[in-house]
């Protein structure tokens, strides 16, 4: 337990250092653009997959699930919506990115912190902390609010093509349904949520990485405590967002 | 000059370093020599503030290094190069980069400006045409010189070098070892290596602290090290039957 709180409190002193005034913001932008390239364009492909077929299956288990006279077929298009917009899109991705972007971030700085790169930008007084952190946080934080709705609009896409493909529904009807009780504020709650999952997925796995010691079994081991850690964090925030936005 | 005054450091209450006094001198190839796990890199690490110390001072020239915070000591690490044990080059950064770093952090140069620092710096450290590469694409001794041209980039007026020569073949040592001395005569810099090379401490020994047990144990030039009477210092330094020969014919 006590280890617990030290840990809570080295994460939140270690913000501290990553949110002081950087040397040159000149570096830090150019080194944004790195990072979204590397972090959010590279986890492009992965989020497509992943949402075009969860958006495909969620419509053909509802089509089959809703199979009733009583239940309106434009019922499929509206729950794949929901599923995608309130949690698929912003939870399930986080979950997922959490595995790759985390994992990517705590072992790439925790290769660093063992191989004494860290400490070479101490020496040349650099606030490596910030230097390395910060630009990764920005980039998740601004890109993957964006990769939410491209989740959305893909998965969507994937049950649209499945509906069109099977002839289980007609695609009128599924797209009726995409609009029947359409809450704009749920486009926004998503968004919010891939924001507070990007900052958790970044900032957990970078200071997993930091505070890495001794040889490469340790950064697997502070890559896996990343993973975990954040996806815990995620699903506790998901449920805070979830009871403080209520869509 | 650097000056440590009576530190001391412990780890989880081992004691590693105690009431070390010593002096290093400008414009010197100052040596810390000793076995591995006797303390030298913790002083070194030490000295450049990467540890902190559990008591006594450390000079850089008139200034009190320990006394400074993180902020205060920025003034100072500018004038402080490092080569780290395994070069601890940028991963994502290609060579140029590298090299440059320190003066796009910390200077106001034009781009043409840093062009020709880190050309200088590079044909300094004989690596022209390699600029374009990755630390994973270097040998051992590019790597090595390539953190010799980022330590002097920003021309710096201390320079630390930790086990320099570890992992290369004795031809690129004896290189790295006369390149480090001729930067630190060429820029007049008070340079500080920790070794236990003896090659090294032949070549380039100009002051040399042996560090045994966590103790200063004795201190002097290449030339005293031959003569010197002290049992553990002779036990460290003529270890190979090559060093005893060579210590009877000194004698005689």
């Amino acid at each position: 337990m006590i280890k617990f709180f030290e840990n809570i409190g080295r994460y939140f002193m270690l913000l501290g250092k990553v949110f002081s005034r950087p040397e040159k913001a000149r570096i830090y932008w150019s080194r944004i653009g790195f990072e979204i390239e590397a972090l959010g364009f590279n986890s492009i492909s992965l989020t497509a997959i992943i949402s075009a077929f969860i958006g495909a299956v969620v419509a053909l288990q509802m089509a089959i699930t809703l199979e009733s006279p009583f239940i309106p077929q434009f019922m499929i298009g509206y729950s794949t919506r929901e599923v995608m917009v309130l949690e698929f899109s912003s939870t399930v991705v986080a979950l997922i990115l959490a595995g790759k972007v985390g994992s990517n971030i705590a072992s790439e700085i925790g290769t660093m912190r063992i191989t004494e790169q860290i400490d070479a930008l101490e020496i040349m007084g650099v606030n490596s902390a910030s230097y390395l952190i910060l630009p990764k946080i920005v980039a998740t934080v601004l890109f993957f609010p964006l990769l939410t709705l491209f989740s959305i609009v893909v998965g969507i896409v994937g049950g649209f093509a499945i509906a069109a493909f099977t002839g289980m529904i007609l695609p009128g009807h599924y797209i009726e349904g995409l609009f029947y009780c359409f809450e704009p504020f749920s486009i926004t709650y998503a968004l919010v949520k891939g924001a507070v999952f990007a900052f958790i997925i970044t900032s957990i796995s970078a200071y997993c990485g930091y505070y890495a010691k001794g040889n490469s079994l340790e950064v697997g081991r502070a890559s896996t405590r990343a993973v975990v850690s954040s996806s815990i964090t995620i699903m506790i925030f998901d449920l805070i967002l979830t009871q403080i936005m209520r869509v | 000059m650097i000056r440590a005054d009576h530190i001391s450091k412990t780890f989880d209450g081992r004691t590693v370093l105690d009431d070390i006094s010593v002096e290093f001198d400008t414009g010197k190839t100052n040596l810390i020599i000793g076995r591995s796990g006797s303390g030298k890199t913790v002083l070194l690490k030490s000295l450049v503030g990467l540890h902190d110390v559990d008591s006594g001072k450390i000079f850089y020239d008139d200034v009190c290094y320990t006394d400074l915070d993180f902020r205060q000591r920025k003034d100072i690490r500018k004038d402080i190069g490092m080569i780290f044990q395994g070069g601890a080059l940028l991963d994502s950064s290609t060579v140029r980069q590298n090299v440059r770093l320190p003066l796009d952090l910390f200077t106001e140069m034009t781009e043409g400006e840093k062009r020709d620092r880190v050309d200088f710096c590079l044909e300094r450290v004989r690596l022209v045409g390699a600029d374009h590469l990755y630390p994973s694409e270097l040998s051992g001794g590019m790597v090595k010189r390539v953190a010799i041209a980022r330590a002097i980039v920003l021309n710096p007026r201390y320079l630390f070098c930790d086990e320099p020569n570890s992992g290369l073949d004795p031809q690129t040592s004896v290189v790295i070892d006369n390149l480090i001395q001729d930067i630190t005569k060429e820029f007049n810099i008070t340079t500080i290596i920790n070794t236990h090379d003896m090659n090294s401490v032949m070549e380039i020994g100009e002051k040399i602290v042996y560090i045994h047990e966590g103790h200063k144990w004795w201190e002097g030039s290449k030339d005293d090290i031959l003569l010197a009477e002290n049992p553990e210092l002779n036990d460290f330094v003529f270890a190979s039957a090559m060093a005893k020969r060579a210590k009877s014919v000194a004698k005689l």
